[in-house]
């Protein structure tokens, strides 16, 4: 190594040093290195495969294919679009968290600020709530679909009769078909609970790891329960919270199958909720998939195309909110 | 030391070299190095651009025991560090100077860091044995990942724990986890670990901080008695385990902001008792750090 | 003398008394157990609900605005919460009712969210548990019949096949993959780790369908359906999912044991295999676990990579195959009632599976914090955008974590 004096100072060159890796630790690093470098690989092979195949699609419709509220590919003259899976897909998502951000965030301050530890001093009750909400995240989506489907449809036809005759004055509400079943308003009702378990768990990650100290300290001062939820555990974990919610929304966006049992696939945009019809991105694929012929499919992986795009974006936004919330709340 | 390599070599009494023969099986030397000198010309370490150490001179005898003190954040544990090549894990660090084990520049570009580590192995401040491992394996882990090989496990086991003063509490139960044990019996194991690959110099940073008193006097008792087979440099804040333990000790500083360097070192005895520069006097009478 | 003696016994008498009288009797210990509900506030809770419930019930046949039990069920939690409130503003303190109304929201919020688990494990094993015999679980679809004598209704074999075949050549794939890319993000390190944990992050949240049309283009039309496409599909789901849930157990791994390991001269990839790794195996083994849960119950990316079949196809890597979720999606749209019946074979054999592979990832999991309390299983794949709350600290372990801390401890001696 290489000690030189300069003169001026007095003082030696420094040397940042640098070994030299053995063959094993270069074979290693290049190993790991190569799967980091895979998944970046991975996600951009899904974008172009996706734009590949698309391309007959494009060709064919243009930019028209997002706002054709049409769907077919075959025939002389072939005309799609995914005008109304756009609408539809954001129509079932805003439904999924309307149902489902309440209900997690009650369920998360439950088990977070209100659920005994134990439940008689021997049932380990947190700890069941929490398996109990990891479970329904387990549960795979066709069997929540198919609960939709024959359990929860007959009961909501009651209920959306109800909202069409009473609230039909906001058009979202109003029933022109007089057919209840299929709708969107059931369709978002089981995607929100699909997402409910997933914003919990999140929600109650984030509750729970409040400092201690900022509680006992606003308790001391004689701060009702929920004033301590109130001022302490929720400015902490905006963030996290915002970040469950987005997560959430991505969730209900991409839901595929669930959508696909209980709507009946119909093209036209349309906002009422509480009737039969319907469309979303990821359901027009599974449903769809097959028909229409080449030019069908190559449609269909341009709807797989803008969904995956529409995903992607909302992980970014996601990001940045999360991350400036978290620059505030310190 | 003519080499220092990383040839796969054997523990058993015989060397690979062919130009040297073990004396006894249990008188183990690799490459014929046992308790070597360590001898530090001119250090100085910086992280990033702040200077941390000041041309730091320190020879540590072989055989011997050498102490380091001096208050909080004056850099003893960077030189520690520095001797065994990890300060330059961290991206930032840098150094300046030489190392010299029995002779050979520990930084010379074509010595490569682990094997250095090899040779001069570390004790930390907080216990770490490898919680996955059984203690007979976390005793072996040394072995295992330089690929020494050796037909004698059991005895490399034995002697290593029995020189870390472990053998007898632990050789009934030398399959169960190595986190399993108490405070000062795991310091214990991790100098039996480090001690396996018999090691010529071993670096101590306040292995006694995190202990109580009587894990404490063990390890103390442990210190001296490993000293004739390997050299010893600790870092230290108890001044009286520096007394009791070391046959020289170095006085570090490090002033208002000021890199660390030493102000002054020699015989314990001489430190102690009738050390040379005031700052010294001070430091060991307790009057600051 | 004698008065000494006297006054002595005299003395010892009184001392025997007192002593006597402190003796320790049976002291009655009246323990208090603080609580802010106590039993007369349980009684009011219940009154205000029977009481809420019997002015719906004679009003409820008045009304005719909802009907079922679900109309009646809606128009209850309000009135409850009303009458609730009135009561403890009147009983006690505003700030009370307020406390207790939230109380309430809060725990009925979370009996709404556990009722449709149980809803739907009764539905499922309601409708499936009838229709499960060996007969179901060992035949194919082929040659259904439905009428006459012989009358073949078919079965799950194939499609268990299916979905075992599928998820264990996914987990092959996926899994030592997403090791080596958490193992990369947490312990190798470089200029890139943080675009890979961004990329990582945006994986895990495109959805599943995507994945199966990806699958399609870039495999499935150049050597057509097969079982191992809905691997290749799976994999790429479980990716994220498991990398994510093992860097995270990664980086619990404290950093001191990197630090010994390094002392000892080991070169990296020995510290990753034999400290790290094994450090971390109980959470590896959750997120591992999770992963094949997750690919289990998986549908729509199977649409367009297996296709499905209606006999049974054992060889993974050529021709459609079926899988029990997909299976159960296509036969619940069918018109005959004994097609649906084998949906609702396959969906019961689903659930059992994705719940035995939860038991197992539950019994053999770690994260316990150190509270004591058991981690949520989410919380290994906990999708946090950017980085996660704890990522500031120093004490993370992994590469940047060792060496923030190395430079902490140096400075600081």
């Amino acid at each position: 190594m290489v000690t030189q004096t300069v003169e001026q100072f007095g003082i030696p060159e420094k040397v940042q040093i640098k070994s030299k890796l053995s063959f094993e630790d270069r074979a290693f690093r290049g190993l790991a290195k190569s799967a980091g470098i895979g998944t970046f690989v991975i996600l951009v092979l899904i974008g172009l495969f996706l734009l590949i195949e698309s391309v007959p699609a494009f060709r064919s419709q243009g930019l028209h294919f997002l706002t054709n509220t049409v769907w077919q590919p075959t025939g002389k003259h072939p005309k799609f679009g995914v005008a109304s899976a756009l609408t539809g897909s954001l129509l079932i998502a805003v439904i999924a968290l309307i149902v489902a951000i309440p209900v997690s965030l009650a369920c998360a301050l439950f088990i977070n600020e209100f659920a005994p530890a134990k439940l008689m001093s021997f049932i380990p009750f947190k700890n069941f709530l929490t398996a109990a909400v990891d479970l329904m995240a387990a549960v795979p989506s066709i069997i929540y679909g198919m609960w939709g489907f024959f359990v929860l449809q007959p009961h909501m036809t009651g209920f959306e009769k109800w909202l069409s005759d009473y609230l039909g004055g906001f058009g979202v509400f109003k029933n022109t078909t007089g057919i209840y079943t299929s709708s969107f308003l059931i369709a978002g009702t089981i995607v929100g609970i699909m997402c409910m378990p997933i914003i919990t768990s999140l929600c109650r990650e984030v509750f729970s790891l409040t400092p201690n100290g900022e509680r006992e300290g606003v308790m001391s001062l004689g701060a009702s329960r929920a004033r301590i939820i109130r001022d302490v555990v929720f400015p902490f974990a905006k963030g996290g919270v915002i970040g469950a919610i987005m997560l959430g929304l991505g969730r209900a966006l991409g839901e595929a199958i669930a959508v696909a049992i209980i709507i009946s696939l119909s093209f036209p945009i349309t906002f009422h909720v509480a009737q039969a019809g319907g469309n979303s991105i990821a359901a027009l694929i599974a449903i769809q998939w097959g028909s229409g012929g080449s030019l069908g499919t190559s449609a269909l992986l341009a709807a797989g195309l803008v969904l995956f795009i529409i995903t992607l974006l909302i992980n970014m936004v996601a990001s940045r909110i999360v991350n400036a919330s978290k620059l505030g709340a310190r | 030391m003519s080499e220092v390599s990383e040839r796969p070599e054997t523990i058993d009494g015989r060397l690979v070299s062919s130009s040297r023969d073990a004396s006894s099986a249990t008188d183990l030397r690799i490459d014929g190095v046992s308790a070597a000198e360590l001898d530090a010309k001119g250090i100085y370490a910086w992280f990033g651009a702040r200077m941390v150490l000041e041309n730091v001179d320190l020879v540590m005898e072989r055989t011997k025991v050498t102490a380091l003190i001096g208050p909080s954040g004056c850099g003893k544990s960077t030189f520690l560090r520095i001797l065994n090549r990890m300060h330059e894990i961290i991206p930032s660090a840098s150094l300046a100077g030489r190392v010299e084990l029995d002779g050979d520049d520990i930084y010379d570009p074509s010595q490569r860091a682990a094997t250095v580590r090899r040779h001069i192995g570390m004790v930390f401040q907080r216990p770490n044995p490898f919680p996955a491992m059984s203690i007979r394996d976390n005793v072996l882990a040394g072995l295992r990942f330089n690929r020494i090989r050796s037909k004698h496990k059991d005895e490399v086991v034995e002697e290593a724990l029995t020189k870390a003063g472990l053998w007898s509490e632990v050789k009934d139960r030398q399959k169960d986890l190595g986190g399993g044990l108490s405070g000062g019996q795991q310091q214990r194991l991790c100098i039996a670990r480090a001690l396996a690959v018999k090691p010529a110099v071993l670096l101590m940073d306040e292995p006694c901080s995190a202990l109580d008193p009587g894990s404490t006097l063990r390890i103390e008792e442990t210190v001296r008695e490993i000293a004739d087979d390997v050299t010893v440099v600790i870092v230290t804040h108890n001044m009286q385990q520096a007394q009791r333990v070391s046959d020289k000790t170095a006085f570090f500083l490090a002033q208002d902001g000021n890199p660390g360097y030493i102000v002054e070192a020699g015989p314990t005895s001489e430190i102690f008792g009738n050390p040379v520069d005031p700052r010294t006097a001070d430091y060991v009478q307790g009057r600051f750090g | 003398m004698a008065e000494t003696i006297e006054q002595l016994e005299q003395e010892e008498a009184c001392l025997e008394a007192d002593a006597e009288s402190e003796a320790p009797e049976q002291i009655k210990i009246n323990r208090i157990r603080p609580r802010e509900f106590k039993p007369s506030d349980v009684a009011v809770l219940l009154l205000t609900l029977a009481s809420s419930f019997s002015i719906l019930w004679i009003v409820f046949s008045q009304l005719t605005l909802l009907n079922g039990a679900l109309g009646f069920v809606v128009l209850w939690i309000p009135l409850f919460l009303g009458l609730y409130w009135f009561v403890n503003r009147q009983l006690f303190t505003r700030q009370v009712a307020i406390d207790r109304l939230i109380s309430s929201v809060v725990t009925l919020g979370a009996g709404i969210m556990m009722l449709p688990l149980v809803l739907l494990t009764i539905f499922v094993f309601e409708r499936g548990l009838p229709l499960l015999s060996w007969h179901a679980l060992t035949s194919t679809q082929q040659g259904v019949t439905f009428t006459g004598k012989h009358t073949n209704l078919g079965g799950v074999e194939h499609a268990i096949v299916g979905t075992l075949e599928q998820v264990a050549i996914a987990a092959v794939i996926g899994i030592p993959a997403a090791i080596l890319t958490a193992i990369f993000i947490n312990e190798v390190g470089g200029r890139f780790t943080k675009s890979v944990r961004v990329i990582v992050t945006a994986m895990s949240g495109t959805p599943a369908i995507v994945a199966g049309v990806f699958i399609y283009s870039i495999w499935v039309t150049r050597f057509s359906y097969s079982g191992f496409a809905g691997s290749l599909a799976l994999a790429v789901i479980l990716l994220p999912t498991v990398t994510r849930g093992t860097e995270e157990v990664l980086k619990i791994v404290h950093n001191d044991l990197r630090e010994a390991s390094i002392a000892l001269a080991a070169p990296q990839w020995r510290t990753v295999w034999s400290v790290v790794l094994p450090t971390a195996r109980s959470g590896l083994i959750t997120s591992t676990m999770l992963g094949i849960a997750v690919s289990i119950g998986e549908t729509a990316p199977l649409i367009m990579t297996i296709f499905g079949n209606q006999v049974m196809n054992a060889n993974p890597f050529s021709g459609p195959q079926m899988a029990l979720s997909l299976l159960a999606y296509k036969q619940i749209k069918l018109p005959i009632q004994s097609q649906i019946d084998l949906g609702y074979t396959a969906a019961l054999v689903l659930f059992i599976m994705v719940f035995a592979v939860f038991v197992l990832a539950r019994l053999f999991g770690s994260g316990r914090r150190s509270s004591g309390a058991r981690r949520s299983l989410l919380s290994f794949v906990r999708w946090t955008p950017g980085s996660s709350l704890e990522d500031e600290a120093a004490d993370q372990g992994g590469v940047e974590g060792l060496q923030k801390s190395l430079e902490k401890e140096e400075l600081d001696q």
